[in-house]
C-alpha cells in the first residue's frame, strides 16, 4: 500500500476511535435527558415542538407503541414527499427546460419510499429531475427525519438491553426530536459551512450557462447543494444532489471534503457502540462490537484498494503504475483528485454504512473489488451501519453468535445478562432470514422475467447478474448505492425495489424493537462460571466467524454466478 | 393509535418547516456572506462572459489545448447530466473505447504507454483534473502547436500542479481549464487565416 493511502486510512480510523468515547457519552446524555452544552439553544425549540404537536414528553412507550409511531411517522413522511414530488412543476424553482425526467407515479413513489427509509436509492438523475424545492423541502428534510427516526429506534433498542423488569423503551417522539435538535441539526450546520468553504455551492440561482474557450456551450447545474450534502452523510442516507453523487465536483470538490464526508457518515454509528456500553454499564461490551467493526472494515478496505490498484489487465498500451505523478490502477469511474486511495475509502465506508454517497462508479470496479462491496451490503450493514440501525443489526448478529455458542455447550444462551429463550430466538431468526429471503427471491424474479432483464442495457452476462443482485441487496440494506448500469427507472424496478426497501426498513426494525421489548421485561441474570463472556477476544473471533459464515451460507451460490464467475472467465 | 397518527402529521409538518426551509435558508445566508464565490459555483468570467467553473471539467478538442479525460456525462462534459460510463470491467465497449483512445493518444507520443486517467472516463464525467503524468504526456503536442518550447510549457504545468491537500490527502492533480486559460495568455494561438 502506498504511504499516502496508508496515512489517510490510519488517520481516519484514529480520529473515529478517538471520538467514540466523547460522542458516545454525549449521545447518552442527550437521550437520557440530562444536561448538555446545547441545552440553552435546543430546549426552547424542543418545548415549542412538543407544544405544536401536543406531545407529552413524559409518556413512556412499549415496544409495540414505539414501533407503531415509527411506522406512522415513516408513512406520513412518504406521503408528504410523494405529494411534493408529484406537484413539483407547480412549486417554486422548477426549471422545465432542465428538469426533463418526468416524476411518474411509479418513480415518485419509489423516491418517496426510498428517502423515508434512508435508502435514497435513486432511479433518477438529481439535476435533470428534481427542482430546488423538491431537493430542500422534500429530500433534504426527509434526510433529517428518516435519519433521526433510525437513530431513535437504535436508542430504544439500547434501552431494551439496559432496562430490567420494565415494560417500556422510551418515547419515540422525544427521541426523534432530540436526535434532530441535539445531534443532526448542529452537526449539519457546522458541516455544511465547512463544505461551502471547500467549494460546495449553496445558492438558489438558475443553472449557469458558460461558453467555453472553444465556443461550445456548457449548462452548469448547481443550487443549494451543501445543505443536502452534509445531512445525506450524517443521516447515513446517501442520495446525491446530482446524478454522479459524491463523484460530482460540486458535491465533493476536494480530498478534504471527501475525508470530512466520510467522517460524517461513520462517527455517529461508531459512537453508538460506546453509548450502548455506557447505558448497560459495561463499556467493554461496546468496545468489543466496535473492534469487530474495525476489523471487518479494515479487511474490506485493504482488499478493495488492492484490487482497484491492480487495475484492469484487459487494457493494452496504458500506464497503470502508481508513481509520484499518478495513482494508476483502475481509474474508470474514478476521479483524479481522489485517486485509488480515496475512492477505495469511500467505497468501503459507504457500502458498510447503509449510505449511498459513493464518489466513484462501483459498476466499473474490478470484479473482485465490486465483490467486496457487495459482500459488505450482504453482511447486513452492521460495520458501523446505518444511523441507529447499524447498532441493532450488530447486536442481533452477536445474539446469533451467542446462540451458536450456546448450542455447542448445551446451555441457555445469555447476552448482556439477558436470557435468549425460544421467543427471543424466533425474533432473531426472523431477523436473520429476512435478508436472504427478500434479496434472493427478488433477484430470481428479476433474472427470470423479461421486465427484469430489460434493465440490463449497459452490461450483460455475469456482470448483469451482479448488477441486479447488487440492486436488491442495496435496497434491502437501505443503502441505496448501485451498480448504476442497470436501467432502474422502469415500473418493474421502481415497484420491486420500493417493496424491498420497506422490507429492509420495517421488516428489521419491528423484530428488533420486539426483541428489545422482551429484553426490557427480563430481570438480568447474574453472570456465573458457565456464562460465555461476551467481551473477550475469543467472543470477538467467534462473532466475526459466525457473521462471515452466515453470510457465506446464504449468498455463496449467487456470488459464484456473478462476480466470481466474471473474475474467473475474464481475469479482471 | 389515532393520537399518534395525529402527532405524526404535526411532527412531520413542524420538522419539515424547520429542516427543509429554515435550515437551508440559514446555510445559504451564511454561505453567501462568508464564501460568496464558492457558494456560487466558482464561475470564471472573462470579458464579461462566463467561460466555465473552476471545478467543473470541460471538453477541449483542439490540439493546442491540454485535453481532459473522456467523459460519459451526456454527450461529453454535459454539466447538467453528470454520469460515469457505468461500463463493467469486462464490457467489450469499454475495452474497445480504451483501445481507440490509446491509439489516438499515441499519435502524439508513439509507442509510449498512456497514463490511465487520460483514457478512462471519470465517475462524474466532469472531472476538472488530469494527473501530472497525463499533463506531461501532452506537453510535446501542445508546445509544438503553440510554437513554444517544451520546457516553458512544462514549467507552466508544474506551476499548475496542485499537490496533495494538507500534504497527504488525495492525489496531485492539474486543473485543465485553468491550465488552458493560462496557456492562452502566455502562449497565445496565432489567429488562423480563415481563407486558406
Amino acid at each position: 500500500m502506498d504511504l499516502y493511502s496508508a496515512l489517510q486510512y490510519v488517520l481516519f480510523l484514529a480520529i473515529v476511535t478517538a471520538l467514540v468515547r466523547p460522542l458516545g457519552g454525549y449521545l447518552e446524555r442527550v437521550f437520557s435527558r440530562t444536561p448538555t452544552v446545547l441545552d440553552r439553544l435546543c430546549l426552547p425549540i424542543e418545548r415549542l415542538i412538543y407544544r405544536i404537536t401536543a406531545v407529552d414528553p413524559n409518556v413512556e412507550m412499549t415496544g409495540t407503541q414505539y414501533a407503531t409511531c415509527f411506522v406512522f411517522f415513516g408513512l406520513v413522511g412518504t406521503l408528504l414527499l410523494y405529494a411534493i414530488l408529484r406537484l413539483q412543476a407547480f412549486l417554486p424553482w422548477f426549471f422545465p427546460e432542465y428538469h426533463t425526467t418526468q416524476l411518474s407515479p411509479d418513480l415518485a413513489s419509489n423516491v418517496a419510499i426510498s428517502f423515508s427509509t434512508t435508502t435514497t436509492w435513486q432511479a433518477y438523475g438529481g439535476e435533470n429531475t428534481m427542482s430546488y424545492f423538491s431537493q430542500m423541502v422534500g429530500l433534504c428534510a426527509q434526510n433529517f427525519l428518516a435519519g433521526a427516526a433510525g437513530l431513535a429506534v437504535g436508542v430504544a433498542f439500547i434501552r431494551g438491553l439496559a432496562r430490567q423488569c420494565s415494560g417500556t423503551l422510551g418515547n419515540f417522539w422525544v427521541d426523534l426530536t432530540r436526535a434532530l435538535l441535539w445531534v443532526l441539526l448542529p452537526g449539519a450546520l457546522i458541516g455544511a459551512i465547512l463544505l461551502v468553504w471547500q467549494g460546495v455551492p449553496m445558492n438558489f440561482r438558475p443553472y449557469a450557462v458558460a461558453t467555453s474557450v472553444e465556443h461550445s456551450q456548457q449548462v452548469i447545474a448547481q443550487g443549494p447543494v451543501a445543505a443536502l450534502e452534509i445531512i445525506k452523510n450524517l443521516g447515513t442516507n446517501g442520495g446525491g444532489f446530482f446524478n454522479a453523487n459524491g463523484a460530482h465536483p460540486y458535491e465533493n470538490p476536494t480530498p478534504l471534503t471527501n475525508f470530512l464526508e466520510m467522517l460524517a457518515i461513520v462517527l455517529l454509528p461508531a459512537a453508538l457502540t460506546n453509548t450502548l456500553g455506557r447505558m448497560i454499564g459495561q463499556p467493554r461490551q461496546g468496545w468489543l462490537l466496535y473492534w469487530v467493526m474495525i476489523f471487518l472494515f479494515s479487511m474490506g478496505l485493504i482488499f478493495v484498494r488492492h484490487f482497484e490498484q491492480r487495475g484492469n489487465p484487459q487494457f493494452g498500451g496504458v500506464d497503470l503504475q502508481s508513481s509520484s505523478s499518478q495513482s494508476g490502477g483502475n481509474m474508470e469511474g474514478k476521479e483524479v483528485r481522489f485517486g485509488i486511495g480515496g475512492s477505495a475509502l469511500t467505497a468501503v465506508v459507504t457500502s458498510n454504512t447503509a449510505t449511498g454517497s459513493t464518489n466513484s462508479m462501483h459498476d466499473s470496479f474490478t470484479s473482485l473489488g465490486g465483490l467486496v462491496l457487495l459482500v459488505n451490503l450482504l453482511l447486513g450493514e452492521l460495520v458501523f451501519g446505518g444511523l441507529g440501525t447499524g447498532l441493532y443489526s450488530m447486536v442481533m448478529a452477536a445474539a446469533i453468535a451467542v446462540f451458536l455458542a450456546g448450542l455447542m455447550v448445551g446451555r441457555t444462551p445469555e447476552y448482556l445478562g439477558k436470557k435468549i429463550g425460544p421467543a427471543e430466538n424466533k425474533m432473531i431468526m426472523l431477523y436473520a432470514l429476512a435478508a436472504p429471503f427478500f434479496v434472493l427471491s427478488f433477484t430470481a424474479v428479476a433474472v427470470s422475467s423479461k421486465a427484469g432483464l430489460s434493465g440490463l442495457t449497459t452490461n450483460t452476462g455475469p456482470h448483469g447478474l451482479t448488477e441486479i443482485l447488487f440492486a436488491y441487496s442495496s435496497c434491502f440494506a437501505n443503502n441505496g448505492q448501485s451498480f448504476a448500469g442497470l436501467s432502474a427507472n422502469t415500473v418493474f424496478y421502481n415497484l420491486t425495489t420500493a417493496l424491498v426497501m420497506m422490507a429492509g426498513r420495517f421488516g428489521l426494525a419491528i423484530p428488533a424493537l420486539a426483541f428489545a421489548g422482551m429484553f426490557a421485561r427480563q430481570k438480568n441474570t447474574p453472570s456465573s462460571l458457565g456464562t460465555l463472556p461476551t467481551d473477550s477476544l475469543s467472543f470477538g473471533i467467534l462473532l466475526t466467524i459466525s457473521l462471515i459464515t452466515v453470510t457465506a451460507l446464504s449468498y455463496l451460490p449467487a456470488l459464484a454466478l456473478g462476480p466470481v464467475l466474471e473474475r474467473s472467465v475474464f481475469g479482471t | 393509535m389515532k393520537k399518534n397518527l395525529m402527532i405524526s402529521v404535526l411532527m412531520t409538518i413542524a420538522t419539515t418547516i424547520l429542516l427543509g426551509i429554515i435550515y437551508p435558508l440559514v446555510v445559504t445566508g451564511l454561505a453567501q456572506v462568508f464564501f460568496k464565490d464558492k457558494a456560487n459555483g466558482q464561475l470564471i468570467v472573462r470579458d464579461g462572459q462566463v467561460v466555465g467553473s473552476r471545478i467543473i471539467g470541460q471538453a477541449f478538442t483542439g490540439p493546442a489545448y491540454f485535453h481532459s479525460r473522456p467523459s460519459a456525462a451526456g454527450s461529453g462534459y454535459d454539466a447538467a447530466n453528470s454520469n460515469g460510463s457505468q461500463l463493467g470491467p469486462t464490457n467489450q465497449h469499454l475495452i474497445d473505447r480504451v483501445k481507440a483512445d490509446v491509439a489516438a493518444a499515441q499519435m502524439d507520443n508513439p509507442g509510449q504507454p498512456v497514463p490511465i486517467d487520460l483514457v478512462t472516463a471519470s465517475g462524474s464525467g466532469l472531472d476538472p483534473d488530469i494527473t501530472p503524468a497525463a499533463a506531461e504526456f501532452q506537453v510535446p503536442r501542445v508546445a509544438k502547436e503553440r510554437g513554444a518550447s517544451a520546457d516553458d510549457v512544462e514549467r507552466l504545468v508544474q506551476e499548475h500542479t496542485q499537490q496533495r491537500q494538507l500534504g497527504f490527502l488525495g492525489e496531485p492533480r492539474v486543473n485543465v481549464l485553468e491550465l488552458n486559460l493560462e496557456l492562452d495568455q502566455r502562449f497565445p494561438l496565432k489567429k488562423q487565416a480563415k481563407a486558406e
